[in-house]
Formats: C-alpha cells, structure tokens, sequence
C-alpha cells in the first residue's frame, strides 16, 4: 500500500524566503499525522502544499502514489478543515454540509440526508436549518468537520482547528477528534503550535522549525529521544544542557536534555543549587534553580514539599533520564 | 408620532424641517403638475387650465422614442460593461497583492472625483485623435468611466467581508473557478453588484455633461430635453417625459433599497 502522503525533497520560496525547504516526508495510510512547529516554521504551508493552493517550487508530491504537483485544488481527493472554518454565510448548516456533493451533481434528497447523517457523527442533528452565524465557535468547527467528511476524502487536513476554542472545549474536541480518526480510517493531517495538542493526539509528529523537519516520530519518542536542542526546548520545554554544564553534572561533553518532571529534590545526594523561583500551576509547582549561573528547571508533583526561593536544596535524576543529543552546535 | 411619546420636539425644528423638505420636492410637484396645463408657450402660475392632451402628444412624437430608447441602450451596455470591468477590477484589487495595486484602486476612483466637463473634454480630444467617429459606442464608452467606479466601490467594500478562505473552501470541496464563483462568490457579492448597477444606470440615463462632448449628432433623453426647454413650442411634452422618467427611475430604485437591506442582514448573520 503506498503512502498516504509523500514529499521528495519538497521546497517551497516566497521571493528570498524559504517556507518550506527540501522537506522529505512520509504520512502512513490511516494514521493521525501532526505537523508540529511554532508559527512561520512551514507546516502550514505543507498542509496547503498536500491541499493544492501552493505549489512546490521544487521537489516531488504523491498522494496515495499519485502525482499531486500540477493537480488543483478541486480534482484532489483530500479536503480541508480550515482554522477560520469558512463555512458559507449565505447557505444554511445542511446545505454547507452537502455543498461537495452539489458541485458533484448528487441529487438534492440524497446529498441532503448524507449531511445529516454527518451532521449526526459530528453530534449536531437537527441543525440543518441553521445559519453558520447563529452557532457557537464549537459548533461551526464541528460544520467544518462534517463539510469535510461528507466528502469521504483519503486525506483530511486539519488547519489548527481547535485554536480558537477554550480549554474544555478544545480538550473534549480532541478526544472526539481521535475517536473519530479511529473509526473512518481516515489518515488525518494535522497542523498545530500546541506540543500538549500533538503529543496527545497523533501516531506520529513531525517538528518543523524554518521550512525544515527537526524530527519525526511517534510522540513518544519525540519526547524521550528529542534529537536536537530546538526538538528538546520546544516539545515539553525541556532542560537543554550544554557540553559544558552536562560534564560538570557527571555526563559526556555533550549537549543533553533534562525533563524537569524527571529531576528530584534530595536532602543528600547529587548537585546542589540555589531556588530562585517557583510557581503553582495546579496539578504541580515549577521551581527555577541556578547552580553557579547555569538554569534549571525542576517540575515537583503536587503534595510534595515546596523549598522558598533562596533556599539551598540538592538535586538528582536517574541515570536514563539524562537524554544526549550530540556535540553538534 | 412616536417621538412625540418620547420627547417632545420644538415647533420652531418641526417647521424648519417641513419648509426643507417643501424646498426639496415642491419643483418637482410643479413639473408634475405643468405636464397637465393647458397653456404651452410659457409655465405660467397658476396654470389657466388643465388637459390629458400632452399625454397623447408625448406619446406620438417619434422623436421622444428616439431619445428614450437611445439613452436606456447607452444606460444599460454602460451598465454592463461597468458590471463586468468593476467587479474584475475589485476582485484583483481586494483579493490579490501586486505592485501598484493602491495606485490602480486610486486610479479607478479618479474618473468620479473629476469634473465632468474634464472627462468629457479629454474623451473628446482622444477620439479626435485616434480618428474614432462618433457614436452610440463613445457615449457608450464615456458613460462606463464614471459607472465602473460606482460598481467597484460597491464590490470592493464587499470583496473585503468575503474572506480568501471561503473561495479556497470551496475549491477544497471540489468547485472549480466558474461554480465558486456561481455557487460562492456571486451569491456574498450579488447584492452590491445590483445596488451598484442600478446607481450606475441612473447615472448613466441622466448624464449630460459628458454626453455632450462624445455624442455627434445623437440625443439622449436628458440633452434632448435640454434641446426641448429652448423651444417655445409643445413644452409639457418635456414635463410629460420629466414625469415618466421619475416614475420609472423610482421603483427600480425602491427595489435595490430593499434587495441591498435584506442582504445585509443575511451577511450580518454569517459574522
């Protein structure tokens, strides 16, 4: 079976600037893919890449093995959730719904009770009748869903989608989302900032930083084997070390990450350091500590003790916890 | 009357207002009512008597038929040129980002802010220039300066609430450039595009200016009524043809105002 979707060395310039850059990549049939990176890194412009409304400037595009440079928009197998939702002011929640299946030529009955049946999956029966501006931003991003899915494409990209959600919403939509994904076996492509967002969500991510992949792999791996200091920093904002600062604490010469839930305050034992700081998050407090001008970041567990800034404690970890990236700068 | 309930308005402002809306639409009554007098040399007060009779005149004088058909042909192909030209013109200026582009929406604007006089004597001269005989197609062509800019501002305001992503949305489910701009674009712009076409008609049926400079030998209804004024001879025909062309100027305009309020409300609701 080939793959979902392929890039071959795809680059992408605007003028001088390289949004996307000779990017190799491989998205599995039927898996929940995540394009991870902060804004201006390139994934979105992959996704439009996958979607048809940029073009590569150089390098090769297969989806499901077929060639996709050259091919518009509207003759590709794959649809949109866009971040804004776009759906259609002017036509009501059914017939944004079943606006693919019009252009198609399905007759009105049909494509009419196909978006309902999605309108059904997304959990919004009944809502047919209404105009996009009477629904609430959960709402419409669930239209959006269904406007896409009504369409069974073979790929489906998700453009931040639960960006402008609140907390609760966005946490329950991800839950649906994943459930969904599952069920239809279709390979979602997902593009997000949030690391929370992608760790929990896909099978595999891939952290983009200027137009380049730092790394793909499952979440997992992502985050226990960051290979690189910016994959480290940007995924679960690790301790990045350097050579010089892995050595004092016992390690090679190399650069190392440290998860700061991975670090323990002792009363014996290990290296000591000075509290400069800490804050309550909640389910855990954050303590900032320097040792002899290096920073560190430490996560304590809810319950346990909190030092006061000032305090002098020690601190250690467990061997494997200690993640080496190389000597490379 | 309802403010009345609520705050009592000043006699000396209820009169003002009355005697600025009498000073508004008083000549019109006037014209009105001159297309029923019996004298027809000079508008005399009160008229000495009243008749249908002009009615019938206007009605068999070939050369009101002339003036009429020719001014609502010009009307309606300087409509539809604006219609096309305004409508490109806006999409380019609010959709894509190109060298030059303020300078371009500057430019389309200009045609409106000039005097009148202006644009007419520079078509003039550029016909002579380029041997162009006068014709229906220069007054056609000096009319859609001046309509093009009314379509463009009005397409352009709503090419602006037309988000990118919807036209992209509905490439993404399949639509290619013809059914998004049949099934998405048309319907989010229809209703500027008629209010727009309707002013652009009105401004063409009633232009004089420019009409003067690119006509030759032709005349349309308002110089033709220019022409009829100097004449002391049948002069209700004039106010007869006056208040026909109120009247049927009037309600595609009432329609506009209705199908533009509706299409606002529907594009509120989408925000």
């Amino acid at each position: 079976m080939p793959h979902a979707v392929t890039f071959q060395k795809v680059s992408r310039h605007f003028g001088s600037v390289r949004a996307v850059d000779a990017v190799d990549l491989e998205v599995e049939a039927g898996e929940f893919f995540a394009m991870l990176g902060p804004s201006g890194s390139g994934k979105t412009t992959c996704l439009r890449l996958i979607a048809g409304f940029e073009q590569p400037t150089s390098g090769h595009i297969e989806i499901f093995g077929e060639t996709a440079e050259g091919v518009p928009p509207y003759r590709r197998n794959v649809n949109t959730v866009f971040q804004d939702y776009a759906l259609f002011p002017h036509l009501n929640v059914a017939d944004n719904v079943a606006y693919g299946q019009m252009i198609r030529g399905v007759g009105k009955a049909e494509r009419l009770r196909d978006a309902e049946a999605a309108l059904e999956m997304v959990k919004l029966p009944g809502y047919g009748a209404r105009k996009p501006g009477e629904l609430s931003g959960g709402q419409r991003q669930r239209v959006a869903l269904a406007r896409a899915l009504v369409n069974k494409p073979k790929v489906l990209l998700l453009d931040e989608p639960l960006g402008a959600l609140d907390l609760k919403l966005r946490e329950q939509m991800q839950e649906e989302l994943k459930t969904l994904q599952k069920a239809l076996g279709i390979t979602f492509v997902f593009v997000t900032h949030d690391q929370g967002e992608a760790l929990s969500m896909a099978d595999r991510i891939a952290v983009f930083n200027h137009g380049k992949i730092m790394q793909t792999g499952t979440p997992e791996e992502i985050y226990r084997r960051p290979k690189t200091r910016f994959v480290a920093d940007f995924v679960g904002s690790s301790n990045v070390l350097s050579p010089a600062f892995t050595r004092r604490l016992g390690g090679p010469a190399e650069w190392a990450s440290l998860r700061p839930e991975d670090i323990r305050i002792g009363a014996e034992g290990g290296h000591e350091a000075r509290v400069t700081g800490s804050s309550f998050l909640g389910n855990a407090t954050r303590l900032t500590l320097d040792m002899a001008g290096e920073k560190l970041t430490v996560l304590l567990p809810a319950g346990s003790a909190v030092p006061a800034p000032g305090a002098s404690v020690r601190f250690s970890w467990e061997p494997s916890a200690l993640h080496l990236m190389g000597t490379e700068t | 009357m309802r403010s009345d309930k609520q705050s009592r308005t000043p006699m000396g402002l209820k009169i003002a207002a009355g005697l600025g809306l009498a000073f508004l639409h008083l000549p019109l009554l006037l014209i009105f009512l001159y297309a029923f007098t019996t004298e027809d040399k000079s508008y005399q007060f009160p008229p000495p008597g009243l008749t249908l009779k002009w009615f019938a005149v206007t009605w068999n004088r070939p050369d009101v038929w002339e003036a009429l058909g020719l001014s609502v042909r010009v009307a309606s192909i300087s409509t539809v040129v604006a219609l096309v030209l305004g409508t490109l013109c806006a999409a380019a200026v609010s959709q894509t980002r190109f060298f030059g582009r303020e300078t371009i929406s500057l430019l389309v604007i200009l045609p409106i802010a000039l005097p009148g006089i202006i644009t007419g004597i520079s078509l003039r001269s550029a016909f002579n220039l380029a041997e162009i005989p006068f014709s229906f197609w220069t007054i056609v062509l000096g009319h859609a300066t001046f309509c093009v800019v009314v379509v463009y501002n009005n397409a352009v305001a709503r090419f602006r609430r037309v988000s990118g992503s919807l036209i992209e949305a509905s490439m993404d489910l399949g639509a290619d450039g013809f059914q998004t701009f049949r099934h998405v674009i048309l319907p989010n712009i229809g209703t500027a595009l008629l209010a727009g076409g309707m002013l652009a008609f009105a401004l063409s049926f009633d232009e004089v200016i420019v009409t003067t400079f690119t006509a030759g030998q032709q005349a349309t209804l308002p110089i033709w009524m220019l022409e009829e004024l100097v004449r002391p001879r049948q002069r209700p025909v004039t106010n007869v043809v006056a208040m026909v062309v109120v009247l049927v100027t009037f309600l595609p305009i009432l329609a506009a105002y209705y199908l533009t309020r509706d299409g606002d409300q529907i594009s509120g609701q989408g925000k």
